[in-house]
């Protein structure tokens, strides 16, 4: 074990994914010689040659196009997107292809490819730099959606992507690249995808969250600790989603507050709703409730702490909960 | 790198002022072999007009008159090469033994027209326009990362070269020296969209320029022209040469497809010199000047191919309904829980 920061964690999986499977290629806009932008690629180049981590050219949709032709040629792609709103130019890709292509051979041929970005805000950057799409990907069918809020599972959860079978979007929340830390196991370190984290126990409420909005709920628990005992579940998955866990959760606490970085409308907390409404409705105590970004483009950073939920906020819709 | 190509070139004469030209190390065999694709496409296309007129097959992308573009270029592969079509190659398939019934289950809605792409090295259909270009490319470089020889051919239409997905990719072709061949078919018309309004540029093929790719221009009616082109491009890209833009020129003389009428958009006497003209006749009346071919042979060649079409639709037409439960199958080669429940619901609802 070695302590690592969440950005060192992503670069440890790579390294080791690479050193076990030689199919492995990582491609990307300055993932070679530079090592990438948070350097989550650094060092690679140099260990794996500049065949197996390649710099492309400034072109998403090329980049995500050809890792689609790649797959065909018997390659393992692990895609960098350099920040998450970049992505968007390969949605064409992601959509009508990635997703689609195994099911288009009617399961002849597989596509193992990888697609990881930063997301997501707090880091005072520019336009375009803070977004959290997991919404488009999670709704699009053949692909599959991870999301680490720690080091370890930023290098588990990654790992488990590269091995899938099918293709996998891995967003690595940047606010934390550089200030999570933790011991990290070293060598191969797999967490399957599918299975949600308990991030603290408790019994009077559940605060479902993933990826940066882990720590977020982790505050409010604190913050409620006179109060109410929350427990903290930890999705780390998006899809498969951890129905098992989240039902279990509930069953125990019977009042959930999820909180989700992205905008309101059909993001993920929704489907989160939705599954309890379905499957949990008896074991509620109280309405599920949301804390959330707003419906708007992600605001101008000096009060961009306006738009990301506050620990304040899941405080108070946790206090509404409890109080139903 | 050289200026793109501006005139356009050809072998096959007129049979008149225009001389018949050759190319050196063909066979009559290897004449008659691609006369015989030429025709199985031909026969396949307008067949498959009719079996929509019919209701047997839905709605129907018509490739009348690309034939010679299609045969040329795949005849110029060898067989571990793959092909990367657009909807406008549905059957190119068929020049690699791809069974008609398989293609026509493909515009009959039936899961049996989607075929395993390594048994024929031969990509899905591609529909949307250009997102293709990609994979050809991507293909092509991890084949030669690998170290294997396979070329990858990919074929699109003028409307294409519009497409973001055709920059980019022919950005990374270039950067990445893609043993792929870029070989668009210029029919000039994007269902109603003319050329001129599809580019400012006087020629597609001076696109390449941009790229650092060889644009090439050729008679997209003249078989010969394009697969002598091809095979070009194709001995390039296995030298480690790098990839090839080809510019076919072609007129669209037929609808986009089945639900199309050009008649609001099209000029028909502009379309009725170009079916005088069309590539199947053209080769065939060349074949016939140099002595390959005679009327016996071509009424061998074009029943062998009408034979090929009743098997294939009728072997379409006995394959069993598809079992519905299939909507579950393959979209994941590890299915979330929640796709798993939603087939154990559809069981339990509807029985299977």
């Amino acid at each position: 074990m070695a302590e690592r920061l969440l950005v060192e964690a992503v670069n440890d999986a790579l390294h080791v994914e690479m050193e076990r499977d030689p199919s492995i290629l990582v491609m990307g806009e300055d993932v070679g010689k530079l090592g990438g932008v948070f350097r989550a690629t650094a060092g690679l180049q140099e260990r794996f040659g500049s065949e197996r981590c390649v710099d492309t050219p400034l072109a998403e949709a090329g980049i995500l196009g050809t890792a689609v032709g790649l797959c065909m040629a018997g390659w393992r792609p692990v895609v960098e997107m350099q920040y998450d709103a970049f992505s968007y130019p390969a949605l064409d890709q992601l959509i009508n292809h990635v997703g689609r292509y195994r099911w288009r051979t009617r399961g002849a041929m597989d596509f193992p490819l990888t697609i990881r970005m930063p997301y997501g805000g707090g880091v005072r950057a520019p336009e375009l730099h803070d977004d959290s799409p997991e919404t488009y990907y999670v709704h699009t069918p053949g692909v599959k959606v991870a999301i680490p809020s720690t080091p370890a599972d930023a290098k588990g959860l990654l790992a488990a992507a590269i091995r899938d079978p099918d293709p996998v979007v891995v967003l690595e929340p940047k606010l934390h690249y550089r200030t999570a830390k933790e011991e990290v196991p070293d060598g191969e370190h797999v967490v399957p995808l599918g299975e949600a984290r308990i991030a603290r126990a408790g019994t009077d409420v559940s605060l479902v969250a993933y990826g940066a909005m882990t720590h977020v709920a982790l505050r409010a628990a604190d913050a409620l600790a006179e109060e109410a005992s929350c427990e903290v579940l930890d999705l780390r998955s998006l899809k498969p989603l951890d129905e098992g866990g989240l039902l279990a959760s509930v069953a125990k606490t019977g009042r959930v507050v999820v909180v989700q970085e992205a905008p309101r409308v059909c993001g993920f907390a929704a489907e989160i709703a939705a599954v309890l409404a379905e499957k949990a409705i008896f074991d509620l105590r109280g309405p599920v409730l949301r804390v959330t970004g707003y419906d708007v483009p992600y605001p101008y950073w000096q009060i961009e702490d306006a738009y990301m939920p506050s620990v304040e906020r899941v405080v108070d819709a946790a206090r509404r909960v409890l109080a139903a | 790198m050289l200026p793109a190509e501006g005139d356009l070139r050809r072998v096959i004469g007129d049979g008149d002022a225009i001389p018949d030209g050759e190319v050196v190390g063909l066979t009559p065999d290897d004449h008659l072999a691609l006369y015989r694709g030429m025709v199985l496409l031909r026969t396949y296309d307008e067949r498959s007009v009719v079996y929509h007129r019919q209701g047997r097959i839905g709605t129907y992308a018509i490739f009348w008159n690309h034939e010679a573009m299609q045969a040329g270029s795949v005849f110029a592969l060898d067989g571990g090469d793959w092909i990367f079509p657009a909807y406008r190659e549905s059957a190119i398939g068929l020049l690699r033994g791809m069974p008609v019934s398989t293609v026509l289950s493909w515009w009959r809605g039936h899961p049996a027209g989607w075929w395993n792409p390594t048994e024929f090295n031969v990509a899905s259909i591609c529909v949307p326009i250009a997102t293709q270009i990609p994979h050809a490319v991507g293909f092509a470089w991890g084949s030669k990362l690998k170290g294997e020889d396979a070329v990858a051919l990919t074929l699109f239409g003028d409307g294409a070269t519009s497409e973001g997905a055709f920059h980019e990719a022919a950005t990374f072709a270039g950067v990445m020296k893609a043993p792929v061949v870029l070989f668009c078919n210029n029919n000039q018309w994007a269902i109603s969209t003319p050329l001129s309004q599809q580019t400012a540029a006087p020629t597609l093929a001076d696109k390449a320029i941009g790229y650092g790719i060889p644009g090439v221009r050729v008679d997209g009616g003249d078989v010969l022209a394009v697969y002598e082109a091809v095979r070009d491009a194709v001995l390039r890209a296995r030298a480690g040469d790098g990839p090839t833009f080809i510019e076919a020129l072609s007129y669209r003389a037929a609808p986009h497809a089945t639900a199309d009428d050009p008649s609001i958009y099209i000029d028909s006497e502009r379309v009725e010199e170009e079916r005088e003209n069309e590539c199947v006749g053209r080769f065939e009346r060349y074949l016939r000047r140099i002595g390959v071919l005679d009327d016996e042979l071509v009424g061998s060649v074009k029943a062998d191919a009408l034979d090929r079409m009743r098997e294939g639709i009728a072997a379409a037409e006995a394959e069993p309904p598809a079992d519905p439960a299939l909507i579950f199958e393959h979209a994941y080669a590890d299915p979330p829980p929640s796709l798993v429940a939603d087939r154990d619901e559809f069981a339990r609802i509807h029985g299977g």
